[in-house]
C-alpha cells in the first residue's frame, strides 16, 4: 500500500519534470528576444531539475544513491541562478537590446550599460 | 516503472533537441551560451535517469561531477566571449584582435 503510493508520487513527479522541462524547451526556441528566452530556460530548468531529482529519490528509499542525488540537487540549485544571474548581467553590459511593445518605442533606458547594483 | 523513466528521458531529449537548435539559429552570442547552459543541465538530469533505468549505481558520480563541470565551463566560456581572455581581468577587451 504505502509502496504504491510513493511510486504513484514519484511517477507524478518525473513526468510533470519532463513536461516542464519541453515546456521551457519550447519557450527557448520561441520566445522573441534573449531575455525572455532566458526567463523560459532559467525557471524551467530549476524547477525541472527539482522535481526530476525528487522523484528518482523516491524511488531508492534511504541510501547512499538518495544522498549522491541531494548533492546534485545542492549544486544544481546554487548553480543555475547565478549562471543565469551572470548571463543576464553580461548581456545588459553587453547592451543587448530587450524588444519593447509597439508603443514603447521611444523608452530611454535609465541606466543603460550600468546595471543597477554591483553584486 | 521503468516505462515512466524512460519516457521522462524522451522528454529531457526533446529538450535537449529544442535547446540544440537554439544554440546553432541563436542571433547572439548569450543565446548560445544560455541553450547550452540548459543542455549541460538536462545532460545531468538524463545521466541520473539512466542510472535508474540501468541500476548501474556508479554512474550517479558521473552526473554528480558534470553539474560542477557544467557551471564552471559556462562561467569560463561567457568571460571568454565578454574578454577575449581567460587570464586577464579584461584591460584590453575589444583591443586584442588575434592571439
Amino acid at each position: 500500500m504505502g509502496e504504491t503510493v510513493i511510486n504513484v508520487l514519484s511517477w507524478i513527479l518525473l513526468l510533470t519534470g519532463g513536461a516542464f522541462g519541453v515546456i521551457g524547451g519550447i519557450g527557448l526556441l520561441r520566445f522573441p528576444d534573449f531575455y525572455t528566452r532566458l526567463h523560459a530556460a532559467g525557471v524551467t530548468e530549476t524547477l525541472c531539475a527539482i522535481l526530476i531529482v525528487l522523484g528518482l529519490m523516491l524511488q531508492s528509499g534511504f541510501s547512499l544513491l538518495t544522498i549522491k542525488l541531494l548533492l546534485i540537487l545542492v549544486f544544481l540549485l546554487f548553480t543555475a541562478p547565478t549562471a543565469t544571474h551572470a548571463l543576464a548581467r553580461a548581456a545588459v553590459v553587453d547592451e543587448v537590446e530587450p524588444q519593447l511593445a509597439e508603443g514603447n518605442e521611444d523608452v530611454t533606458h535609465p541606466s543603460r550599460g550600468e546595471p543597477s547594483s554591483n553584486t | 516503472m521503468t516505462l515512466v523513466l524512460v519516457l521522462t528521458t524522451m522528454a529531457i531529449f526533446a529538450t535537449m533537441a529544442l535547446a540544440l537548435v537554439r544554440a546553432l539559429r541563436g542571433p547572439t552570442i548569450y543565446d548560445r551560451i544560455v541553450a547550452v547552459n540548459v543542455f549541460g543541465t538536462k545532460t545531468v538530469l538524463v545521466v541520473a535517469l539512466i542510472t535508474y533505468i540501468t541500476g548501474h549505481h556508479d554512474l550517479i558520480d558521473v552526473a554528480l561531477v558534470y553539474a560542477l563541470i557544467n557551471f564552471i565551463a559556462i562561467v569560463a566560456v561567457l568571460k571568454l566571449a565578454k574578454m577575449r581572455d581567460l587570464a586577464g581581468a579584461g584591460a584590453g577587451a575589444g583591443d586584442i584582435t588575434d592571439g
